[in-house]
């Protein structure tokens, strides 16, 4: 799960990590009030969407008058902002945020990650702030320092000043910047984060540290402890199939082609999705309906995929272990009858009672295409689109 | 014998008064593994469907002698039971649970060094020896006793190698589920390692996925120190940067852990990797005659 800018400097702030005041809004002239009530200016007027690189699409504009800080926000809402995160068809910026500008001295980097080979929190730092931080893992990779932390002991503060010799600070910032990073660990660990990354880290003329961007990712699976932040998911963020998919416990990831999938188990899902290209096909889908694919869930499993406009076909590959393939049988066949399915079917069944699975299929009457594993599987269905098109 | 589990194994089961647990803690038992207990912390002195119920881990340990234990029990409490299981001295720990928050196992993880316990999983189908023993939630009936190793993060796609093998005819002298979360117990090469020690294994399929590096490390150790036939499988060569397939760790992310660049590495590691999730089977009889 993923927050807007204003959320993630609203916790960091609880946290006692250095941000720009501000406030969001959600119309011009809420714009122009807040900006009088934070001061003299100059201020920053940014467009809230969950993408990155929002400066160069025009979703970052600075403000030397509470006039012209009106006239941004007016145009800014409403406005549909592609950036290279966004996609073609960009996002609609319903809020923006308007906060105090700074003098920046220096742009540097810091992220907090789960590193997956150490099994630890590990810190990011690059005194190349600004950048698009993959761009310069590839190209000097010399230019970022990470730390990792002992999940036990926590972040020490000589870990701390280490990152920040690291970063190229001295004097008084030193201690400012363990303060700062130290209050980043937390947050990363009362949020339960699976990702937190401010870029920039400023240092200011005045000499101070600002974050000046922050972005969160969220534990999924740590959500039940955190009803707060649950609270703050923007669904007009998400892809409205998956927001559905989510909703009767179906894992679903939209794809661009128009074979759509109906999987149990998540490693099996992705191998249907490349069987499928590998027979020249192109998948419309990933999902997963679980092990307990009940009757309901195959049904709206169905529903979902067919929403697609895309979809020309759909494969149903199914190794019942613990699920039995005759109860898989009835629940495709009743889908398949509610949802009065007009697009081939081809369905692969394999493992426990897969005979009578098989039967029920053929007794059903319906027009249901029989595949014996998945490679005969994926060139049926992928035959039967052709055919179709 | 094979790896990690074999006849002599007795397995506990901690939360064995859930519908999951009693279930699969049944289906354990029916496939002939030893399973003689349970755990349900204020359920202790109780039996269901004749299995005693104890207190805690090293109470069922005490009275069972178990060395084993499989972990059903629900994500906000499961990094608890891997801990509990840890401490109370059990060799092996099966962790079924899927959805255990990360940070939760970044803490088992440390928790766990210096200590004799191994943990495979968490989000993982379990273990079996087939016609000796199982752990965990994979349909035994699809196994057939044999010399082939097989290991994977995923499920369905473990039963689905285990089925193209058994259909030939060729049978398996371990099959290990990892799981698919980021962090966990037990990797790809951990497993490679015990397969390659193991005089009743004479190759390996290995399937993996999109994310992280563990197969990769693992093809090394295959260049460097396997004389084991392996042949493998990646899945998600269409899955999209950025979206989380599923599984908590099957995210390609920063460019990295994507499928091609696993199956170069793996190609280049003398590793016969299959072009299609049909041919696993196939792929390690290119390279190995049963």
């Amino acid at each position: 799960m993923n927050i807007h800018e204003y959320q993630a400097k609203a916790i960091l702030r609880k946290f006692g990590v250095p941000v720009p005041d501000g406030h969001v809004c959600y119309n011009s002239a809420g714009a122009r009030e807040w900006a009088k009530r934070l001061g003299d200016g100059p201020w920053v007027v940014k467009a809230q969407i969950h993408a990155g690189g929002r400066g160069k699409g025009g979703g970052v504009k600075l403000a030397r008058t509470t006039d012209e800080v009106r006239n941004i926000a007016r145009e800014m809402i409403g406005m549909t902002l592609v950036t290279h995160q966004t996609g073609p068809e960009g996002k609609l910026v319903t809020r923006v945020l308007v906060e105090d500008g700074c003098n920046i001295a220096n742009e540097l980097y810091v992220s907090l990650l789960v590193d997956r080979a150490t099994s630890k929190v590990t810190v990011m730092a690059s005194t190349e702030g600004g950048m698009d931080i993959e761009e310069v893992a590839a190209k000097t990779p010399e230019k970022i320092f990470t730390e990792a932390i002992d999940p036990l002991v926590g972040m020490t503060s000589f870990q701390c000043r280490k990152i920040a010799f690291a970063l190229g600070l001295s004097g008084k910032l030193i201690n400012k910047a363990v303060a700062l990073l130290q209050g980043l660990y937390t947050t990363f660990l009362a949020c339960d984060c699976s990702m937190l990354e401010i870029n920039p880290l400023v240092v200011t003329k005045e000499n101070n540290l600002l974050a000046l961007d922050a972005k969160f990712g969220f534990d999924d699976n740590a959500l039940f402890r955190h009803p707060k932040i649950g609270d703050m998911r923007d669904y007009d963020e998400e892809d409205p199939n998956e927001v559905e998919a989510s909703q009767h416990e179906l894992s679903y990831v939209a794809l661009t082609g128009n074979i759509g999938c109906l999987v149990n188990g998540a490693g099996l899902a992705m191998a249907t999705m490349d069987i499928i290209k590998h027979y020249s096909g192109d998948p419309a889908n990933f999902l997963d309906v679980g092990g307990g694919a009940t009757i309901e869930r195959v049904t709206e499993a169905f529903k979902l995929i067919l929403s697609d406009k895309n979809v020309k076909g759909i494969l149903v590959n199914i190794f019942g272990g613990i699920m039995k393939c005759d109860i898989i049988a009835t629940g495709v066949v009743e889908a398949a009858k509610q949802v009065s399915l007009k697009v081939p079917l081809v369905v692969r069944l394999e493992g426990t009672n897969v005979a009578r699975g098989k039967e029920i299929l053929a007794e059903s009457g319906l027009n249901i295409v029989s595949a014996d594993g998945m490679a005969d599987a994926a060139q049926k269905i992928v035959q039967a689109v052709k055919g179709a098109n | 014998m094979s790896i990690l589990i074999d006849k002599t194994t007795k397995v506990i089961t901690q939360g064995i008064t859930g519908a999951t647990g009693l279930f699969h803690a049944q289906g354990a038992r029916d496939y002939g593994t030893q399973m003689v207990g349970g755990v349900t912390p204020g359920k202790g002195g109780t039996v269901i469907d004749g299995f005693p119920v104890y207190d805690t881990v090293l109470d069922a340990v005490k009275q069972t002698g178990a060395t084993a234990s499989v972990i059903y029990v629900p994500p906000p409490f499961a990094a608890d039971s891997i801990m509990e299981a840890v401490d109370a001295g059990v060799e092996l720990v099966c962790c079924i649970t899927e959805g255990i928050p990360v940070l939760d196992m970044v803490k088992v993880k440390q928790y766990m060094i210096g200590k004799k316990t191994r943990l495979i999983g968490p989000n993982c189908p379990g273990v079996i020896t087939p016609g000796e023993c199982k752990i965990g939630i994979m349909p035994g009936y699809i196994h057939k006793p044999g010399r082939v190793g097989v290991v994977s993060r995923s499920g369905t796609l473990t039963y689905e190698a285990v089925w193209q093998l058994t259909c030939l005819g060729i049978g398996q002298s371990t099959c290990v589920g990892i799981g698919g979360d980021p962090v966990n117990g037990t990797n790809h090469l951990d497993v490679l390692r015990m397969f390659q020690e193991d005089p009743n294994t004479d190759a390996v399929i290995m399937i993996g996925e999109i994310g992280g590096t563990s197969e990769e490390e693992a093809a090394y150790f295959v260049k460097e120190h396997m004389n084991k036939p392996v042949a493998a499988y990646i899945a998600g060569v269409t899955a999209p940067p950025g979206k989380r397939m599923g599984h908590a760790g099957a995210i390609i992310s920063g460019g990295k852990g994507t499928a091609a660049e696993k199956v170069a590495v793996l190609e280049a590691c003398g590793i016969s990797v299959a072009a299609s999730p049909a041919e696993m089977a196939e792929a390690l009889l290119k390279i190995y005659k049963p």
